[in-house]
């Protein structure tokens, strides 16, 4: 039995004898390399990556979290407003992001900073929305990566949209639409993946499900596994380790080569754990268990495959020690870039409005302008 | 026995006296029972009232409220706390197209007691969505009442009163104010929960302010009184029906009003209150009714919500301008 098996006969039914127990046995699981680190086949999902790649994605791992954890440390001594961590999740989302080919188009929430990474964008760009310096500095035309979206579940639909005008366009890309598991019971959700299956627009739905919205348990959201939901729409749902960054690159892969080929959305539910808090304004010791969140380090991301690496010889100790080093310059290139990030000036709330600016808006910006001024000489 | 309460904490006292007075008193929202939601108003109240009364929802906001009609119909009232207050329009079409209308619709034979909590206002450094005051949009829609409170014995009343009464209320909580302290006399009596009400007397120009800006109505009035200038606040306390006569009365003495709220002015609350305040005050103003609030624009990242937010400066600056007219 593996750790995951192992956690599906813990889950407590909250209504008893209301539905199917909520976690069946894991054989649909798709697993390519265990909680050990140890390389296991699918007889659905092989992988291709050559070892250059396979450190490449440890590398990204490794560095996500890096980056993570000073963002952690950046909103303690009161740098971020806010920062909502991905701790756990790096794998579902290295994966999720490295599946990815130029040209498709990803619609992240707000957790999505390992996507971010590997769409090229820098993180500097995620931590001035944290900072409460702009809505997210990065060209979402340029990184294919929209900006983040707060609002749960809108972006599911945005996404469906986009793949039908990809579809009308002919073009040969697909598009990746995050969710959390919290997310599936928004009514906008719903209507997302009814559009998508209706006009089979190529958009695969990736849910990390790292089983909470804040403070409620994925129980509170479904009675049947996640991935089953996708079969009422009328297209393929799998689950998938989403702390093994193999098994999540191939299933993803697999799924947006579908919707390339034009057979129609997948959804994904990733199956994970925030080791985090919600976000740093939230306290998880007031919803859940410790021992909970020791159970899932023992399923660890990024030790597994660090344990793979050295098990198959395909990195060595030198490796490992030029990746930390490389995850301490970037925590510092972010920490300096954080707190030498300029304040905007007032006066850029006023821009972007519209297109055009409004004689209206105009004068409500003069106006602003001419108050600021008042105070210029004041003490 | 008077007690000195946080607003958030008053909040939390008149929830649980509310559904000790009442057995069909249920609350329903994101995060409220074993978190005691985000801002723990509901804090305890799973834990002494149960599960079926104190209900962690699924993440749908269509879905609280919508359900909320269903059981009010049933003879429940259900109080729905929205987590903020940029994330009440996935339940905006059922608050617009059902609770608001069913009572008319039914000939007043289904009534609708349901209470639609929603933290509002910035100045928390939030990111995007958790700073908006979308008030207007709800006193707009006939059939729905739209109450704010500012101070702690109002929300520990306000919120009893909402909850007994048999129209839907969207009760506004200033939620950058949850941590400040009143007085509170849970043996005492309130006032009406549709009521404005002066909150300081003064003479040269009558300030209206609601929820969070009723403080800064008041500092502002401070800062004027040593100047010498005497200004008159007034606690809005109802947006819908509004209640206005006490600023009519006032405005005749002052000749001067401000309006001042966090919304953008196009179309807010003091839009309203300037034409009827004009209407009604018409040959006593000395100055047009002037309005202090957001700008025009979306509510910007919150290193520039200083700048967007009125204050008592922004206040003072209106207080001029009335006067120099
Ligand atoms: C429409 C809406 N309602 C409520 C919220 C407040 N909120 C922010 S995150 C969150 C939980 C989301 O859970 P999930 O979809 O599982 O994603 P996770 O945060 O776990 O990544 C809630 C309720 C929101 N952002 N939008
Ligand atoms: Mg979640």
């Amino acid at each position: 039995m593996t750790a995951l098996q192992q956690k599906t006969t813990e889950v407590v039914d909250p209504v008893p004898g209301a539905g199917a127990p909520h976690l069946p046995g894991q054989p649909d699981l798709v697993q390519l390399l265990t909680p050990e680190g140890e390389r296991v086949e699918h007889p659905d999902y092989g992988i291709d990556v050559s070892d250059e790649e396979l450190r490449g994605l440890y590398r990204d791992l490794a560095l996500v979290r890096r980056w993570d954890v000073e963002a952690t440390a950046l909103q303690r001594q009161g740098e971020l407003g806010i920062w909502a961590s991905l701790l756990g999740q790096e794998a579902a989302q290295v994966g999720a992001g490295r599946a990815l080919a130029d040209g498709d188009m990803a619609f992240p929430t707000y957790r999505e900073h390992g996507v971010a990474w590997t769409r090229g964008v820098d993180p500097l760009h995620v931590m001035s929305l944290f900072r409460g310096v702009d809505q997210g500095g990065w060209d979402p035309v340029a990184h294919d990566f929209n900006l983040y979206t707060v609002v749960i579940g809108a972006q599911t639909l945005h996404a469906t949209g986009y793949a039908m005008g990809v579809q009308r366009d002919g073009a040969e890309s697909a598009v990746l639409a995050f969710l959390g598991d919290g997310a599936t019971s928004q009514g906008e959700v719903n209507e997302a993946m009814i559009w998508a299956s209706s006009f089979a627009a190529p958009v695969v739905f990736f849910c990390q499900n790292n089983q909470y919205a804040i403070s409620a348990p994925i129980e509170r959201q479904s009675r049947v596994p996640l991935y089953q939901r996708a079969a009422g729409f009328g297209f393929p749902g799998v689950r998938v380790d989403g702390n093994d960054v193999l098994a999540v690159l191939s299933v993803t892969r697999a799924a947006l080569a579908a919707a390339r080929e034009g057979s129609g959305p997948t959804f994904i539910e990733a199956f994970t754990y925030r080791m985090g808090a919600h976000t740093t304004s939230d306290d998880p010791t007031r919803y859940r268990l410790a021992s909970e969140l020791e159970e899932w380090k023992l399923r660890d991301p990024i030790a597994r495959l660090k344990a793979h690496l050295s098990r198959a010889g395909i990195a060595d100790a030198d490796f490992f020690t030029g990746v930390d080093a490389e995850g301490d310059e970037l925590a510092a290139r972010i920490r300096k870039g954080t707190l030498e990030m300029p304040d905007p000036a007032g006066t850029e709330m006023f821009d972007h409005v519209y297109a055009e600016q409004t004689p209206e808006l105009a004068r409500q910006r003069e106006e602003f302008v001419a108050y600021h001024a008042s105070f210029e000489g004041e003490q | 026995m008077t007690e000195t309460l946080t607003i958030g904490k008053a909040l939390n006292l008149g929830l649980r006296k509310a559904m000790e007075d009442d057995g069909k008193v249920v609350l329903m929202g994101e995060d409220i029972g074993k978190l005691g939601g985000v801002f723990r108003i509901t804090d305890g109240l799973q834990k002494d009232f149960g599960e079926a009364r104190v209900v962690d929802t699924p993440l749908a906001e269509a879905g609280i409220l919508g359900t909320a009609v269903g059981l009010a119909m049933r003879g429940y009232r259900p109080v729905c706390e929205i987590q903020f207050d940029g994330f009440v329009y996935p339940a905006y079409n059922q608050i617009v197209t059902q609770v608001a209308k069913i009572h008319a619709r039914s000939r007043g034979r289904m009534p609708m007691p349901i209470v639609i909590r929603i933290p509002f206002g910035g100045g928390i450094g939030a990111v995007e969505h958790h700073s908006e005051s979308p008030e207007a949009y709800f006193a707009h829609t006939a059939g729905l009442k739209v109450v704010a409170v500012s101070t702690p014995a109002d929300a520990y009343w306000g919120i009893q009163q909402a909850i007994a009464s048999p129209d839907p209320v969207v009760f506004f909580e200033p939620k950058r104010r949850y941590w400040e302290k009143g007085e509170v006399d849970p043996d005492g009596s309130p006032d009406p929960l549709f009521g404005s009400r002066v909150v300081r007397g003064g003479d040269d120009v009558t300030v209206l302010a609601y929820g969070p800006m009723v403080k800064t109505a008041l500092q502002a009035a401070d800062a004027a009184a040593e100047e010498g200038r005497s200004l008159e606040v007034v606690d809005l306390r109802t947006l819908s029906p509004l209640d206005l006569d006490p600023v009519y009365e006032s405005v005749r003495r002052t000749g001067r009003c401000v309006v001042v709220h966090e919304a953008p002015v196009t179309l807010g609350l003091g839009a309203e209150i300037a034409a009827r305040v004009t209407e009604n005050c018409f040959h006593s103003l000395e100055a047009p009714v002037l309005r202090v609030g957001g700008y025009d624009t979306p509510y910007p990242p919150s290193k520039l919500e200083e700048d967007y937010l009125p204050d008592l400066d922004r206040v003072l600056d209106a207080v001029d301008r009335a006067m120099g007219f």
